[in-house]
């Protein structure tokens, strides 16, 4: 008998292809930290109100706390984790770094991947970034240290 | 002291743990992999008083995965518990809604989940009372304020001088129930080895939570290890235990699994703290001239019935401006609410807020400019206490201030238009005291020649990490790559809590002081020394110490639908030494985001009716946003203050928030003429505010 509890999916997570068993409850923020060990998409409330974890899905922004694992089968993911190549960090994560765009670094792996999904969407809609087109479109990723004037800037500089 | 080149300290150093954070590769509290783990999850009180009669676990046992349920039906007893907020499952009673009363524990977060839905808990209900108000009948004076002020002080003859004044400002300001929220909720992993405890908990301070862990479950301190390498913020919250950290110990003890705890963003408006709503009464007495002849600052305040949480908001007052004759007061009602707590400047961020804005009052019934008017009644003393300031350069921010906004070109007549938009700007001034506690630090040359720091402070985002690792670098006259400092561990050399913005003052001072040690006994051929400040701390001299800022903000007011925009902030203090100025930029622009939050969004709306904090959600207690943030600027005044500590700090921390509110409040006034006196400022009192 098949446990309804239970489903076998197939998702490509930055880069490599896993099979796995998931509790059809299990939201793809928990799949990734809790089964994968993939810690960087962060749970700031688990109801898609901060954007601490974002990731990437099929190459857009996402929260993986509103998404579930189960209906995400056949999926690219990728999290802050697979930003880097190597040693050789992402453009914006360099930027984050140089202008201070974090305190804490809890909601930093979810503006990471917030930022490059809405760069995309820009490039996507020909759409000019001003730092004030940057502010509203990054306003789904809350910051309670107030690094937003950074965060800003660290964008405009990718972004340029 | 001995001379110290300073290369580090004062440049930008970046963060330390920057890559790390950028990577995902640091780890918070529940993201340590203990190996074979459970999860917990809280089950909360749905009545704000009562008594349990019982719990019905059956139906949650039974859930497949479930391993355990604990109320104060099976729960162990604790040994010895001073905070009765930690005291979980040890009696019936419940004396807020959202107390923690039950607990799941589980072998996946889905079924702990699923289970502690299904716990029933059978609650005899009483009549609660959770309303502040200044007339309450169970009003009471505590013994002290945060943390030991005296609660009341007098001095003069208040109601002689305001009798006298030629102007008189007597009004009422409220501020409501906020709530830190961090952006990683509490969290703790626990786990048992025998007799040994070690915790993974998102705290301010890893030894100041070991020792009432171990109390709790009679322990001695060396059996008991906390560990909080990474910390998402805390902004006060995390600054004392929270009953999370018991609840995952007992977990843990229970079901011989290592335990994951998380605390929901919804759970952390009921039992992880809070700032409490406050009701003050601010009287002004001044001559014809400005100059202020008597002040009083009445606070009305809620804690709850299971602990004494007293902010200390009338205190700033006791520093802010010169006056013969100062009355300030606290009065207390125990609620059936959650106890409050610390967050970002507990006293002077709600207090400034009344004093700030009927000095604005003031300023207008007298006919003087708001800057002017301060510098006018500006202190050479402490005022309550006459005591002489270490420093104090409010005047210097203040003017400092005035040229960097353009305050000259500011015309003072209210109601100025841009199209349908209104535009004001105000002023105010911050204060935060210059706190400084004893710590202890380790350093140790090793045998590559790199040097290792060691001391259990904590970085929640402060940056301390990175200004603790260039006080060392400097001190040993090394690059700051040739140095590494350990924090976070309550293994490590004795520290306070990441609080009252003292940690720079604090932990710096050991750290450099066991530097200079290490130098010292490395020409004698050691390689390793140990350094405690108590001694130092206790010979300083009775001084005020306190830094001192000056903020102005410019606002926008939609004259139909009453839209606030905060067009520009720019924030000026004297804080002492900046150690790292990046990092201070980031803290003092954060406190003031935290400031504009407190002015125009945040509010935690007490539901009377069944006692609870109803927006208990990012989507419904509204922080600010990117979109929120247009323009902050933020400068300081160097101080070379050598009666604070080693370092030169005074903390930068919490002055950042302390002021903004009022600053955008008076801006609100002078863009439309309307004055709040109750934060946050809705819209609906400013819809129309064109016609």
């Amino acid at each position: 008998m098949v446990d309804p509890q239970r489903a076998a999916i197939t998702l490509a997570i930055n880069g490599a292809e896993q099979h796995l068993e998931v509790d059809t409850r299990a939201t793809l923020l928990d799949v990734l930290r809790e089964r994968l060990d993939l810690i960087g998409a962060k749970k700031g409330c688990d109801h898609g109100q901060c954007g601490s974890c974002t990731v990437l899905i099929d190459g857009r922004r996402a929260k993986s706390c509103l998404a579930l694992a189960v209906a995400l089968d056949g999926s690219s993911i990728t999290t802050v984790e697979g930003l880097a190549d190597g040693d050789e960090l992402h453009p914006l994560q360099a930027a984050f770094i140089d202008h201070d765009a974090f305190q804490c670094g809890y909601c930093t792996p979810g503006q990471i991947c917030s930022a490059i999904g809405m760069l995309e969407e820009a490039r996507a809609e020909g759409a000019e970034l001003t730092p004030e087109a940057i502010r509203e479109r990054m306003s789904g990723n809350i910051c309670r240290c107030g690094a937003y004037p950074n965060i800003v800037a660290a964008i405009a500089e990718v972004a340029e | 002291m001995a001379e110290v080149a300073t290369r580090a300290i004062g440049a930008p150093v970046r963060r330390i743990e920057g890559r790390a954070k950028v990577t995902g590769a640091a780890r918070y509290a529940v993201e340590h992999d203990p190996g074979e783990v459970a999860y917990g999850w809280i089950v909360q009180a749905q009545v704000a008083r009562g008594k349990i009669t019982d719990i019905d676990d059956a139906e949650a046992r039974s859930q497949p995965g479930v391993l355990h349920v604990l109320w104060h039906g099976n729960a162990p007893r604790l040994e010895e518990v001073s905070d009765a907020e930690l005291a979980v499952f040890q009696e019936p009673r419940v004396a807020y809604r959202g107390q923690i009363v039950a607990a799941v524990v589980a072998d996946n977060p889905e079924a702990a989940r699923e289970a502690a839905r299904l716990v029933r808990v059978k609650v005899h209900e009483e009549p609660h009372d959770v309303g502040l108000r200044a007339d309450h009948p169970h009003l009471y004076k505590p013994d002290k304020v945060n943390p030991s002020f005296p609660s009341d002080t007098d001095k003069g003859d208040v109601d002689a001088a305001l009798a006298r004044a030629e102007v008189t400002i007597d009004h009422t300001y409220s501020t409501p129930a906020y709530h830190n929220n961090a952006m990683e909720p509490h969290a703790t992993l626990a786990r048992w080895d025998g007799d040994r405890l070690t915790v993974y908990d998102s705290n301010q301070g890893a030894a100041a939570h070991r020792a009432p862990l171990a109390k709790a479950f009679g322990l001695e301190p060396e059996q008991v290890r906390v560990l909080a390498e990474h910390v998402g913020g805390g902004f006060g919250s995390k600054g004392t235990p929270r009953p999370q950290m018991i609840v995952a110990a007992m977990l843990a003890r229970i079901s011989g699994r290592a335990v994951k705890l998380p605390v929901t963003r919804q759970q952390m408006f009921a039992f992880t703290g809070y700032r409490t709503p406050t009701i003050q009464r601010m009287r002004l007495g001044a001559t014809g001239d400005g100059r202020i002849t008597a002040i009083e600052h009445r606070v009305f305040e809620q804690t709850s019935q299971i602990r004494e949480f007293a902010e200390q908001a009338a205190t700033p007052t006791r520093v802010m401006y010169a006056t013969d004759n100062l009355r300030t007061s606290h009065r207390l009602v125990r609620l059936d609410v959650p106890t409050p707590s610390w967050m970002r400047a507990p006293g002077e961020c709600p207090g400034m807020y009344a004093l700030e804005s009927a000095i604005d009052e003031l300023a207008l019934a007298v006919g003087i400019d708001p800057i002017e008017l301060r510098i006018r009644n500006d202190a050479d003393a402490e005022p309550d206490s006459g005591k002489p300031f270490s420093s104090r350069n409010l005047v210097a921010c203040l003017r400092e201030g005035a040229d960097r906004f353009g305050w000259a070109d500011r015309d003072p007549r209210q109601r100025q238009r841009d199209g349908r938009w209104f535009i004001g700007s105000g002023v105010a001034a911050s204060t935060y005291p210059a706190y400084q506690r004893d710590a202890e630090a380790t350093a140790r040359v090793q045998p590559d020649g790199s040097f290792r720091v060691g001391i259990a402070a904590a970085d929640i985002g402060t940056g301390a990490r990175t200004a603790l690792t260039q006080i060392a670098a400097d001190t040993l006259g090394v690059p700051v790559e040739r140095v590494r400092v350990d924090i976070g561990d309550s293994a490590l050399p004795r520290a306070g809590v990441a609080g009252g913005s003292m940690g720079t003052s604090s932990w710096g001072a050991a750290v450099a002081k066991a530097c200079e040690a290490l130098l010292a006994e490395m020409e004698r051929g050691g390689s390793e020394a140990h350094a405690d400040t108590k001694a130092e701390i206790e010979a300083k001299k009775d001084l005020a110490r306190h830094a001192f800022g000056a903020q102005f903000a410019e606002v926008r007011v939609d004259g139909e639908t009453g839209e606030i925009r905060v067009s520009r902030l720019l924030g000026v203090f004297a804080a002492g030494r900046i150690v790292n100025p990046v990092t201070a930029r980031s803290q003092f622009i954060g406190g003031m985001t935290m400031g504009m939050g407190m002015a125009l969004f945040e509010e935690s709306v007490m539901d009377r009716r069944y006692g609870d904090y109803l927006n208990h959600d990012l989507a419904q207690y509204h922080v600010p946003a990117n979109a929120d943030v247009a323009d902050i600027e933020v400068a300081w005044i160097e101080e070379d203050d050598p009666e604070l500590n080693r370092i030169g700090t005074k903390g930068i921390g919490e002055i950042g928030i302390v002021g903004t509110a009022a600053a955008i409040a008076n801006a609100v006034h002078h863009a439309t003429g309307l004055r709040f006196r109750a934060l946050p400022i809705h819209l609906d009192g400013l819809v129309g505010a064109g016609t």
